[in-house]
């Protein structure tokens, strides 16, 4: 009996039984829950006459989008719908992306400059647009600033070629006229050979010592080609520039004033956090390394390419790509304005029309999920990538 | 020694304020040339909005006609600020807010007051106690007049979504993060599954999912409030952003901590509560205050859902014809008072980590 009782106790006892036991539970509730859910939600669908499936994205949408990178119209599937909103996401996030980096890295130096008033204004600028919700920020750019802008006739104008008014920025288009298509070929022709001189030039280093302009012979080499080329074939690439006719602008590029205004607040609202990025990157290299740089006799722009950037960007790169992720994330307040992205066409108006909630919030969720994964999958590559060997 | 330093001392204009100046602003030509720059940026972005805010604003007057100056008219904001602070809250019943706010303040000043005893139980209270007095006090019940959530608004909802998400997603998250850390490979994988949907997706499709979503996955009958479907939404989605930070403390404990703890005899939940997460927690408070400032921020996209929030209510009133054309004002004041929450927060952070800087 005794022994009984003691084994029976082990048993129960035991860290492996114990946590088989704690993970079978977890599994049979969640399963359960899980269950309860799904005999719910069909229970429900049923009632309301809702078919699940995707049958509905072959049907046409009956609806028309303001802004569209290709071709759609009432006419058009759901499933094209689907891609429009998808297109302008990306297209708002790229942009946006663009910018929030130029600005964050000018941002994130300038508070680390010397001069005091300089660090002083960058320190600012942080503090006040990381502490104001991005939301707001769209507001006040679309309603307070574009919206309130001047009509067509009177709009803002640089270089008579942007013009800025309540319709939108307007700016030139490129058009490419015959033997446009060489320049194009020449110029990646060049860009792969100025490839090839670089790793030639390391090679080289590497082997003799020996440095290479190679900076410079491609830069020559690219540009250089790029002229003599648009010279030789007559000049073949032009700009369409927009013009005033009747009470609105006719030909060049036209941005519509929700795209310009969520851009700007999504660039300078992220650009704020990368600018805080930088910083920490460049404060994380230690001030050693510059000394040690200096005693060896490298020059000041040296000391800055080779030493202080190449460890400096191990440590801002992850987290800037969380930057960029959280950018693309934020587009999605586009809604609030009607610039018409993923969550506005797709998880708004084809949603009303449809009510296939779950579909299509399963699948708007599935496009930022995708596009989550495949960064941070990107993301751990690089930093295998870069690692050091002998380090941890 | 006395009149050989004198003698030899650094010259006057290494010296005071000249010194200063041209250490920090004039150090070499191109240094002058930024401080230069800055100068002029300051000249055209200051005085015209110290002038707009301030000098040439109007703060007396009931209408729009008042505002006769050229700067802002905060009359705008005056003659709102019941809809901005309370929603459409029964003015009757205002004193149930307040009440709830002074009990909160309070507590918190008694909280933040170096050396004074009985702190353990005014924590107790406002984690246990308080949070039941808000219920029965904001939505009604003893006797106190029912108030729909659909009346709730403004700054007042705001401050609910948010604290109620901070209070919540702090223990749900500290779980997932145990829960991702576990050696039981099923609880593992679920926890990073649920962190991993959550943090990958934006919150304004989590706020979709909870209005459009949630009434699907109920059984007959039960009909959750819009209020409550975007709290949950709020809280799971935070709950996740801080399962990795408190993760990220959890992996910052050296091992010897887990060895010793269990050298001990501790088990797993003992070890957990009185050995790890009071030391690794202690190490992300910046992050975690950090979170929050983050959800404080995202509350406003619950306006996308059809909730008045305070931004939702400023866009709301500036749309009443009485008061058409004053969106600059309406935005300006939201962006103070959420810049001044954000900023508070943010300092009490840093001066926390100070404090709490015990070394290692």
């Amino acid at each position: 009996m005794e022994t009984d009782k003691s084994r029976i106790g082990s048993f129960l006892f035991n860290r492996s039984v114990q946590g088989f036991f704690y993970q079978i539970i977890t599994l049979g509730l969640v399963v359960l829950g899980i269950y309860y859910i799904v005999t719910n939600t069909a229970r429900n669908m049923l009632e309301r006459g809702l078919a699940s499936g995707f049958h509905f994205l072959g049907v046409e949408s009956q609806f028309d989008i303001g802004m569209t990178l290709i071709e759609y119209s009432p006419t058009s599937t759901y499933f094209d719908s689907f891609i429009v909103g998808l297109l302008n996401t990306l297209l708002v996030a790229g942009i946006g992306i663009f910018f929030a980096t130029i600005i964050g890295f000018t941002v994130g130096i300038m508070r680390l400059s010397s001069n005091w008033l300089i660090a002083k204004i960058a320190e600012a600028y942080v503090e006040i647009l990381r502490n104001i919700p991005l939301l707001l920020q769209i507001f006040f750019w679309y309603f307070a600033v574009l919206r309130a802008l001047p009509k067509p006739k009177q709009s803002l104008e640089l270089y008579d070629s942007f013009f800025l008014n309540n319709r939108g920025l307007f700016i030139p288009d490129t058009v490419f006229g015959e033997g446009s298509s060489t320049i194009f070929y020449l110029f990646w022709l060049t860009i792969i050979i100025s490839i090839g001189i670089f790793i030639w030039a390391k090679r080289r280093q590497n082997r003799t010592g020996d440095r290479f302009p190679a900076f410079y012979v491609s830069t020559a080499l690219i540009l250089g080609t790029f002229f003599i080329s648009l010279a030789v074939t007559g000049f073949p690439v032009s700009f369409e520039y927009p013009e005033l006719k009747g009470f609105n602008f006719k030909g060049g590029v036209k941005l519509i004033p929700e795209l310009v205004a969520l851009t700007f607040a999504l660039a300078m609202y992220t650009a704020s956090f990368i600018a805080e990025v930088v910083r920490g990157g460049i404060m994380a290299v230690s001030k050693g390394q510059t000394e040690a740089a200096k005693s060896v006799g490298l020059k000041q722009n040296l000391i800055l390419r080779l030493i202080i950037i190449p460890q400096a960007l191990r440590v801002i790169v992850p987290p800037l790509t969380n930057q960029y992720l959280n950018l693309t994330k934020n587009s999605s307040l586009a809604a609030a304005i009607a610039y018409p992205d993923l969550v506005l066409v797709f998880a708004g108006t084809a949603l009303m029309q449809t009510g296939q909630a779950i579909e299509i919030i399963g699948m708007v969720m599935g496009v930022y999920l995708f596009l989550s994964l495949f960064t941070s999958l990107i993301m751990n590559l690089f930093n295998r990538f870069m690692k050091v060997d002998g380090e941890r | 020694m006395r009149a050989a330093n004198k003698e030899f001392g650094p010259p006057v204009i290494e010296l005071g304020a000249m010194g200063w100046l041209r250490k920090n602003l004039f150090s070499n030509w191109y240094n002058s040339l930024l401080t230069i720059f800055g100068l002029y940026l300051l000249y055209i972005l200051i005085p015209p909005l110290v002038n707009w805010i301030f000098l040439d604003a109007n703060f007396v007057g009931s209408t729009r006609d008042d505002c006769t100056n050229e700067g802002a008219c905060w009359i705008f904001i005056q003659q709102n600020i019941k809809l901005i602070f309370y929603g459409l809250y029964p003015t009757e019943e205002l004193w149930r807010i307040n009440f709830v706010y002074l009990i909160l303040f309070i507590s918190g000043v008694y909280l933040l007051i170096p050396n004074l005893k009985y702190k353990g139980w005014v924590g107790a209270f406002l984690l246990i106690i308080f949070p039941i007095i808000c219920v029965v006090m904001l939505s009604g019940g003893l006797g106190l007049e029912a108030v729909e959530t659909r009346l709730w608004g403004g700054l007042f909802l705001t401050l609910v979504i948010a604290g109620v998400g901070i209070v919540l997603s702090l223990p749900i998250g500290v779980m997932l993060a145990l829960g991702r850390r576990s050696k039981l490979p099923v609880v593992s994988i679920l926890c990073t599954i649920f962190i991993e949907i959550w943090r990958g997706v934006p919150l304004i499709t989590v706020l979709f999912m909870a209005s459009n979503m949630f009434p699907l996955f109920m059984p007959e009958g039960v009909n959750f409030d819009k209020l409550i479907r975007a709290l949950i939404g709020v809280m799971f989605f935070s709950a996740a952003y801080l399962a990795e930070v408190v993760r990220g403390g959890l992996q910052a404990m050296p091992k010897g901590q887990y060895e010793a703890s269990q050298a001990v005899g501790l088990t797993y939940w003992r070890m957990m509560a009185l050995v790890i997460l009071p030391q690794s927690l202690k190490m992300v408070i910046p992050a975690i205050i950090g979170s929050f400032i983050a959800i404080f921020k995202d509350t406003t996209l619950v306006l996308v859902i059809g909730l008045f929030d305070f931004l939702g209510i400023i866009q709301f009133v500036g749309t009443n014809p009485d008061w058409l054309g004053f969106s600059h004002e309406g935005y300006v004041f939201a962006a103070a008072v959420f810049w001044v929450f954000c900023y508070a927060m943010s300092w009490y952070s840093q001066r926390l980590e100070k404090k709490l800087d015990t070394g290692r």
